[in-house]
């Protein structure tokens, strides 16, 4: 362990005050707690408010893996892994079930989560509204007003105009028939995933401060309209490596004539169907 | 041949890691920069990424930008990540700049006040032609020094305020908000406008600062007076009942005297934009005390048009940390979400092809 | 004197032990848990608040402790640098040995409903006594909870919290080292 820092290198005042915004968070699914984010050893953008919420959770008994895209290889997981690893001396993995918190970027596991296990995302923009509203002040108003007709404005918009929502990632959820959330940018196929969820998901922005939480088996709805379900796609193939045709695939150009492998981005559950 | 997935990120980064220690070197002919050199030779620097950083230590920020490549941003952050972990032993009273020792003390109001005009180390009227005999060195002959003639110097805008032509300065009450602890929230009072200010990037400020001379806000600014020097930091430890001196910091500040027409409740009289920069941060401390001062539209009940009037756009905007991590992070991995915008794309492609 | 009781052996690893049993219990609401390697703070402090309070409170929160917990303001204080007030309204941790009036306490703002109050109660015994329903968020079935302790009417007074909607109090019951869970999110009925 790296001398001269804190376990899972936050002070414990830090963590105190990240506790405590998670245990709202928990307890109004969904709202985004404004939180007292610190700079992190790792730039913004890199995952500092997940890092924040693992930080504050993880103990040495705790088991953890961490992905980016789905994939336990991507550097940027590995050099978070490595962070909490060096800080924190835990027990890191790349199975999902072995794993009691999994810190992710950009996906859900494929594998069914457990009631013992945490999913900590790392969130770029938190306010599912700012796209059509840039003001955070504003934003909130319309939070505290469970204001939401002009995101179902924009949805019905897409309709008329592509004859579906085109929205295909960080599509805009409703969770526990109260407030919209931003499901961080997780592509629109692992949206039914945060449904009923047996796992506790946490949810750090670091650079814009804010924490929010969904308790597992919590009502999580993709918005949509009666006439026009969502609906998750993925690409109509088959995992080129272990021919899995539920998971969500990578497109990989391999090479300079149109040739493509489509594989599975969830590189643990790709690799177990093939042990 | 059979796809192999990318492995060994780990074995890459270590590689890339050794070669950016290896560059950063540079050619080993040639004598490695010390950490003394930078903190003495490049001030400036340094003071930028004490600002930027919001942490006072020459010495840290040396060595910060020594490890950056010069880099003042990726300094900063490191001064900044550095901080965030250290303990806070206590608060400081307020700087009394009004105690200030200075070494340079400049007033665009009046041509001559008590204490003077002094231009200290300026490059204000430096012609700015390359000096080749620099790039061989030396030690220049010892500049003549002046003995200020009185302890201590009056601020113009005292002076001002004898005649109650500019608004009284604003009483401090509490507790002072503390960003670096608590999120910003909006409506930000001016004691977190001042503090994200004093933080913020100086080219973001210098910019704003700029657009409002130009129309965008227009605040009408004259500099009552920029002073840099050395000031004493003192705390009052609760047990003790008195302050005490911990140390001193070489600070500038900027104090703009603006126009401002009165309002039904407020006779006309001069207000003020404040700027504080760390070190001689001259160009910080005015672009700040503009922007401080157009961020005060709402407050004074003027038409609030241009961005740097816009208190949510520039505090949530002026932090290059955290800029330049959100810009930068577009580098990162994205392509989950690029494959569902192509499948989308595809969908609607194939949708309207008959 | 009541300072020479120590707070946690280890802070670090104790806060965070306590935490995720505090973590849990909200996101399981009703469910029972243990706060392992309590203290032994001075009565009539349980062990389970004690550990509460060592994990999360601190100078940057307001804590009010209800006149029974007299004897234990010095520790409370000492250990945890937690400003005392004398204003349940104005706390971000209240300690109670009976449920307090909630229209007392802070149910945070419509935009900003996290700034409410997190209320801990000691009660006599949880898994005895009044039975009640359990039913929202964290429950994949409505779950049973008998708590000793509670005032009748509770869950006509929980009733009102959950009327406020993001606002409301956030209920942590105490018995000993036991740790039981109401978010505001839950709906409680007598049964």
């Amino acid at each position: 362990m790296t001398q001269g820092y804190n376990f899972a290198y936050l002070d414990e005042q830090t963590k105190r005050m990240i506790r405590r915004a998670l245990l709202k968070a928990v307890a109004i699914p969904g709202h985004q707690v404004p939180f007292g984010s610190r700079e992190m050893p790792l730039p913004y953008g890199w995952g500092t408010g997940g890092i924040q919420v693992t930080a504050a959770v993880l103990g040495a008994d705790d088991v953890l893996k961490v992905i980016d895209q789905g994939a336990d290889d991507t550097t940027n997981a590995v050099s978070i892994r490595r962070f909490f690893a060096r800080t924190a001396g835990v027990r890191t993995t790349t199975r999902t079930a072995e794993a009691t918190i999994i810190q992710t970027r950009h996906r859900i596991p494929e594998r069914k989560l457990r009631e013992d296990q945490i999913l900590v995302y790392q969130v770029p923009l938190p306010e599912p509204l700012a796209k059509l509203e840039p003001s955070r002040a504003e934003t909130k108003k319309m939070h505290a007003l469970a204001d939401y007709g002009a995101m179902h404005v924009k949805l019905y918009e897409d309709i008329t105009r592509y004859g579906h929502v085109s929205i295909s990632y960080d599509y805009p959820v409703m969770v526990n028939f109260r407030h919209l959330m931003s499901p961080s940018p997780i592509p629109a196929f692992d949206n039914p995933k945060l449904h009923m969820s047996p796992a506790l998901q946490l949810f750090g922005a670091g650079r814009e401060k804010r924490i929010y939480a969904v308790p597992p088996w919590t009502t999580v709805t993709s918005l949509d309209f009666e006439d026009h379900p969502f609906r998750a796609t993925r690409a109509p193939h088959a995992c080129g490596l272990c021919g899995a045709t539920d998971s969500y695939l990578d497109e990989v150009v391999t090479d300079d004539r149109g040739g493509r492998l489509f594989c599975c981005s969830d590189t643990d559950y790709c690799a177990g169907r093939r042990a | 041949m059979a796809y192999v997935a990318v492995k060994g990120g780990e074995r890459a980064i270590d590689a890339a890691h050794a070669w950016l220690a290896e560059a950063r070197r540079g050619d080993p002919a040639v004598d490695e920069i010390g950490v003394d050199q930078i903190a003495s030779q490049l001030g400036r620097a340094v003071d930028r990424v004490m600002a930027e950083g919001s942490v006072y230590d020459r010495d840290l920020a040396a060595l910060a930008i020594k490890q950056a490549q010069g880099d003042l941003i990726e300094a900063a952050f490191l001064l900044r990540a550095y901080r965030a972990t250290l303990p806070r032993f206590a608060a400081t009273l307020p700087l009394d700049t009004g105690r200030m020792r200075p070494l340079r003390r400049i007033s665009a109001v009046f041509k001559d006040l008590p204490g003077g005009q002094m231009l200290g180390p300026t490059t204000d009227y430096t012609h700015r032609l390359l000096d080749f005999a620099l790039a061989e060195g030396g030690t220049p002959p010892p500049a003549p020094l002046a003995t200020p003639d009185a302890a201590d110097i009056p601020r113009v805008h005292d002076i001002l305020g004898h005649e109650g032509l500019i608004e009284p300065d604003p009483v401090a009450g509490g507790e002072p908000a503390d960003l670096t602890r608590q999120p910003l929230a909006f409506p930000a009072a001016r004691d977190a406008r001042l503090q994200a200010l004093a933080r913020g990037d100086e080219g973001f400020l210098l910019s704003l600062g700029y657009a409002t001379q130009r129309g965008y806000g227009h605040t009408h600014p004259f500099v009552g007076e920029i002073r840099m020097g050395e000031v004493a930091v003192e705390i009052e430890p609760p047990e003790l009942g008195f302050a005490i001196e911990i140390g001193d910091l070489v600070v500038t500040e900027c104090q703009m005297v603006n126009q401002f027409a009165g309002s039904k409740t407020t006779p006309a009289q001069f207000t003020r934009g404040y700027g504080l920069a760390f070190g001689q941060g001259e160009r910080r401390a005015m672009a700040m005390a503009l922007v401080d001062r157009s961020l005060r539209a709402g407050e004074l009940g003027e038409d609030a048009t241009g961005p740097a009037q816009d208190v949510e756009f520039v505090l949530s905007h002026c932090d290059n940390i955290e800029a330049t991590g959100f810009v930068e992070h577009l580098k990162l991995p994205h392509y989950v979400d690029f494959q569902s915008e192509l499948e989308v794309l595809r969908r609607i492609r194939g949708e309207a092809t008959p | 004197m009541s300072l020479d009781l120590p707070g946690f052996a280890d802070p670090v690893a104790d806060a965070q032990r306590s935490f995720r049993a505090a973590l849990d219990a909200m996101a399981h609401p009703g469910q029972l848990h243990r706060l392992g390697g309590a203290p032994h703070p001075p009565p009539p402090l349980a062990a389970a608040t004690a550990a509460l309070l060592l994990t999360l409170a601190d100078a940057d929160t307001w804590l009010w402790l209800a006149p029974a917990f007299a004897a234990a303001r010095e520790w409370v204080a000492f250990h945890t640098g937690a400003p005392l007030c004398a204003d349940p309204a104005d706390a971000a941790f209240v300690v109670a040995d009976t449920l307090p009036d909630f229209s007392r306490l802070s149910a945070g703002s419509d935009e900003a409903p996290e700034d409410s109050a997190t209320l801990i109660v000691q009660v006599a015994a949880i898994g005895e006594g009044r039975r009640f329903r359990l039913s929202g968020p964290g429950l994949r079935t409505p779950a049973t909870l008998a708590v000793a302790g509670l005032p009748d009417g509770f869950a006509e007074i929980w009733a009102g919290n959950r009327a406020l909607y993001p606002r409301g109090l956030d209920l942590l019951l105490v018995a000993g080292a036991a740790l039981v869970a109401l978010p505001r999110s839950v709906t409680v009925e007598a049964g």
